[in-house]
């Protein structure tokens, strides 16, 4: 464990040793942030607007006491999918997609002597290849996050308006009744700390692949696995320090 | 001109090489040569720095390579070209895009320049009008032909080779032979090659190294080595009746 957790860092550290060329690598960075940001959207837009309809169902099936005013289901919906759904959910998907796609690019570069081929030319590989896919997935899930938030909500509208079970004007109340935006915050560090772990994670996997197709697939499998138990350690991390 | 000094390397408990020294002349086909498990692979990437050593030295143009860092070695690494066994091509890149990564990374010539440097080495390699595939478009030896055109794209003083003729018929291998041979020939190239084909030992073999379980077994050119009373070398060279025959002949 001590072992890989040392190679871990190390890999970390040379791939942010100072590139041979920025532009190569700016562009290397706007190609990541796309890859990973708009090609997620779809599928961020699906499990976000799903998940925050169905959250405020189950809080208002829950709040049924007519002592609880209707508009706390708009508040908790709020607060849950700021906190935890948007950010962890988002995330563990987007460590399916994203961390997979990282894991199995390098790992099929390393079988088939790419990697080898940039390190014969003097390129540091772990720079070219890692560093520029950490700082997209830093940088792009965080937006996703927020993207996720929006459409959470949106979706809990919908479902507001569709079942009726809360009125749409409570569940807006609710929304807006006592934010706070230390909420928004803890997202956003949370995506931020999220975002580094997919890609370093599943990079490194690939990145010491050794065999064939076959250990490709195992790293790719192995890079989300971890990732996600990661991520939800992480989480409790930072809920724990924050809130 | 690359000397290698007493290399070892070790995995384990597998001694891989085991004391092997050689020098390899500008100019010069060199080739490694030595059966399935001998040690060629190994040696190549313990020469280009892919595996560091156990024990040993390796020296370009007496520069310790060996006792380098990876800034240290990068103005080495700029005079190195390699072919790869299964030519290396990066896949999400055109033709024209493979060849110019290493000008996009280490010059400051402007696209024009880049692209009249790519059409000629695509020129050179007998591939024209290509640029714009992708390297799942190519066959084997359209492939190794790029791979050539990227290693000698910025001009290397050293160009190393490994099976270069895997994988591809004998008219095809001999056009590769060839080639290596002629820009070894033209640029003065310190050229080192890794094959166990024996079209290739018998054409191009300036200088060969045989590798016997870890260990140099033989050093000579192609012309002496069907006169050689080596045991292990005549059994891995004329293992087939065809070369048997054709060793009557000589």
């Amino acid at each position: 464990m001590f072992y890989t957790l040392g190679r871990y860092i190390l890999l970390i550290r040379l791939s942010f040793r100072r590139p041979e060329k920025f532009s190569i690598y700016w562009n290397e960075v706007m190609r990541e942030m796309v890859s990973v940001g708009i090609g997620s959207m779809g599928i961020i837009s699906i499990i976000s607007v799903f998940i925050g309809a169905a959250t405020t169902i189950q809080v208002a099936f829950q709040l049924s006491s007519p002592l609880v005013p209707r508009s706390i289901a708009g508040s908790i919906a709020r607060d849950s999918n700021i906190l935890e759904f948007s950010p962890t959910i988002s995330s563990l998907v987007l460590a399916g997609r994203v961390g997979s796609s990282i894991a199995s690019q390098i790992g099929t570069m390393r079988v088939t002597e790419q990697i080898d081929a940039l390190e014969i030319m003097g390129v540091n590989a772990p720079g070219y290849l890692i560093a520029p896919k950490i700082i997209a997935c830093m940088l792009m899930v965080p937006l996703l996050v927020v993207f996720s938030i929006a459409l959470a909500l949106t979706g809990g509208y919908i479902a507001c308006v569709l079942t009726g079970d809360v009125s749409p004007a409570d569940y807006l109340m609710g929304v807006h009744d006592g934010f706070m935006p230390i909420t928004i915050q803890v997202a956003l560090v949370k995506a931020f700390i999220f975002g580094f772990l997919i890609a370093s994670i599943c990079a490194y996997q690939g990145f010491y692949t050794s065999g064939g197709a076959l250990e490709v697939g195992q790293s790719a499998t192995q890079g989300v696995v971890y990732s996600c138990v990661m991520i939800l350690f992480a989480d409790l991390m930072v809920t724990s320090v924050m809130l | 001109m690359i000397e290698i000094k007493d290399i070892y390397k070790t995995f384990g408990e597998n001694d891989v090489l085991r004391g092997i020294s050689a020098v390899f002349e500008p100019g010069k086909n060199n080739l490694i040569i030595g059966g399935s498990g001998s040690g060629k692979t190994t040696l190549l990437k313990c020469i280009v720095g892919l595996h560091e050593p156990t024990k040993g030295q390796v020296e370009f143009n007496g520069e310790k390579f060996t006792e380098m860092n990876f800034e240290q070695r990068v103005p080495i690494r700029k005079e190195i070209g390699m072919l790869f066994q299964n030519s290396a091509l990066f896949d999400s890149m055109t033709v024209e895009e493979n060849i110019i990564f290493p000008l996009n990374m280490f010059t400051d010539m402007s696209d024009s320049e880049k692209r009249e440097r790519a059409n000629f080495c695509l020129d050179r390699v007998n591939l024209k009008d290509k640029n714009a595939l992708y390297p799942s478009e190519l066959s084997g030896g359209m492939k190794k032909r790029v791979g050539i055109a990227r290693a000698i794209v910025m001009e290397p003083k050293y160009l190393f080779v490994d099976e270069p003729n895997s994988g591809l018929d004998p008219r095809t291998s001999i056009v590769i032979d060839e080639l290596i041979n002629e820009l070894t020939q033209e640029y003065k190239i310190t050229t080192v090659i890794v094959t166990h084909d024996m079209n290739s030992v018998m054409g191009i073999g300036d200088h060969i190294l045989f590798l016997h379980q870890g260990k140099k077994a033989w050093e000579g050119s192609n012309k002496e080595i069907a006169h050689t009373d080596n045991q292990e070398l005549n059994d891995f060279v004329f293992a087939s009746k065809f070369m048997q025959a054709a060793k009557e002949k000589l």
